[in-house]
């Protein structure tokens, strides 16, 4: 099976500073991999360098596009990545306001990507966007609101229909649950748990929540200071880490 | 004529905003960055079209402005004596007589011949503005043809308004490749941009921006399929030359709720009142 994102030997620095650092693995369709990490360990470089917000300093990302099959996007060109970047790959922000218009009502920001692509039918765009509403718990009738006046889960709610509303095939999540309560946050992970397994999403989830990734996460991969320490099954390196950064990682966590 | 040189601009000046009209001309619809100057009058007040006009005037044309659709208002008198004062040129009301206009809002009723240049003031040559605030990533958008964006502001009116609500300044395709402000002329105007026989020019001053249409270029509002795009007006004739097909103001006439629709065009509306039409609120 060609894996839907290969990554090779991905490096970034900020001059002396490494971002991130020889990073390698590859994602297969319907895979979830999660990346843990402390603050500042090059998680959300690496992230970004995949989704092509950042241009890495060397290293391939290889996605297998429909059309042309597997393709290098650090080097493709700048339309055809942001082209992805509108139809097969979706990005959710730690912050809604970041990956939502807040000027926009919640309709427009979910059709916004269908318009993006083309539909240049209101009926259907309108039915689109509130259908998608309505998968992620909204009321349809909250559909001309604007986020503004949604709570923090609501708007996170919304900026995952507005990402998934063209179908795409790969979705990066950046702390998809980071400043949330955890009742707001087991409801979404439930939520996006339920969408990642019915349409067959790959994932790449950035997060330092480990409960995170052991409810969404196949496998695992722990960055320290730029690097690559530890990768393996989800419950393999959490109930087993092997690493010392690991090991202090899985310790950590605050027990109830 | 001693004390200025000749349309008030030096002529490097006016050699560089000819090459971004010409290039403006060459890419229907993209905004050409221009070094734009300093000129005697305040910005919003029409210095991108007066620094237009008076690159493309010769000293044999004549000249005429207007300021939506009037020939009488402040900003079209104060630019008109402008260029009467620093160019010399012949000056007119009549749309016909000119073979420069000069327009802030409007677009002349009568139908404008290969001879003439209509140059309109622009205030924000940027469509996207107000959707997406950073020029880097608006350009971006331009350069490669990215407006789903600009449907995102129709959706937004229909959503809240039931119709697309937006009257002026209505975005349009030209040439099935940029997308383009057309300044902020009524979307009755709309219609009459695309496959003119004159070439437009639009200078926008504090932005620094000119962009163009050459003649017969083709120009589509934009719009969905279930809500087409309509050149709407005030569903009245005019009151002093009973007109139907032009575009009308309303004129508040008392605090009693008087008032009266007329053609935002005097130089049309003067035209058929010489020529016997009467409206019902003529003296």
């Amino acid at each position: 099976m060609t894996p839907l994102l290969s990554v090779q030997g991905i490096t970034k620095r900020y001059g002396a500073h490494i971002g991130c650092a020889d990073v390698s693995f590859d994602l297969y369709p319907g895979e979830v991999m999660g990346i843990v990490g402390e603050s500042g360990s090059g998680k959300s470089t690496l992230l970004n360098c995949m989704a092509g917000h950042l241009a890495p300093d060397a290293g391939q990302v290889v996605f297998d596009t429909r059309a042309d099959g597997p393709k290098d996007t650090v080097t493709m060109s700048e339309p055809e990545r942001r082209m992805l970047g509108r139809t097969d790959w979706a990005f959710v922000h730690q912050h809604a306001r970041d990956g939502l218009r807040m000027g926009v009502s919640a309709g427009g920001n979910v059709g916004e990507r269908l318009m993006a692509v083309g539909e240049r039918h209101y009926g259907d765009i309108r039915g689109k966007a509130t259908d998608w509403l309505e998968r992620v718990e909204i009321d349809a009738d909250r559909v001309d609101d604007r986020p503004t006046t949604f709570s923090g889960g609501m708007q996170q709610r919304v900026q995952i229909a507005r990402n998934l509303v063209t179908g795409p095939r790969l979705v990066f999540m950046d702390e998809p649950t980071g400043g949330l309560d955890v009742s707001v946050q087991a409801r979404l992970l439930d939520l996006l748990r339920g969408l990642v397994r019915d349409m067959g999403l790959s994932a790449s989830i950035v997060t330092h929540d480990l409960a995170v990734v052991r409810l969404l996460a196949d496998r695992l991969m722990v960055m320290k200071s730029g690097r690559v320490v530890e990768a393996g099954l989800t419950d393999q390196v959490l109930d087993d880490p092997q690493h010392a950064y690991s090991q202090l990682l899985v310790s950590s966590v605050l027990q109830v | 004529m001693t004390d200025y040189n000749f349309a008030y601009l030096d002529e490097q000046t006016k050699r560089m905003i000819r090459r971004a009209i010409l290039k403006g001309l060459a890419i229907p619809g993209y905004q050409v960055p221009f070094a734009s100057r300093e000129m005697p009058m305040p910005y919003g007040w029409g210095t991108g079209g007066v620094q237009v006009s008076a690159a493309v005037l010769t000293p044999d044309d004549t000249f005429k402005v207007i300021d939506q659709g009037a020939d009488d208002t402040t900003n079209a008198v104060s630019i008109r004596s402008f260029f009467e004062r620093t160019a010399g040129v012949k000056t007119t009301t009549a749309t016909s007589e000119a073979s420069v206009i000069q327009t802030r809002h409007r677009i002349p009723e009568e139908p404008l011949t290969e001879d003439q240049i209509l140059v309109y003031q622009v205030p924000i040559p940027e469509p996207l503005r107000f959707l997406e605030p950073r020029e880097s990533e608006t350009r971006k958008m331009h350069s490669l043809e990215e407006y789903g964006l600009m449907h995102v502001k129709l959706y937004e009116d229909i959503s809240r308004h039931g119709h697309i609500a937006t009257s002026y300044a209505y975005p349009v395709k030209v040439e099935g490749r940029y997308v383009m402000d057309p300044s902020p002329i009524p979307k009755f105007d709309n219609p009459k941009l695309g496959d003119m026989a004159a070439i437009q020019l639009f200078g926008a001053g504090r932005e620094q921006r000119i962009y163009a249409l050459p003649p017969y270029t083709q120009v589509v509002s934009l719009d969905f399929e279930d809500h087409p795009f309509e050149a709407s007006k005030a569903d009245h004739p005019c009151g002093l030359c009973n007109a139907t097909d032009s575009y009308l103001d309303e004129v508040i006439m008392d605090d009693q709720g008087g008032r009266m629709f007329v053609c935002s065009d005097t130089d049309y509306c003067e035209a058929r009142r010489a020529a016997g039409h009467k409206g019902k609120d003529a003296a």
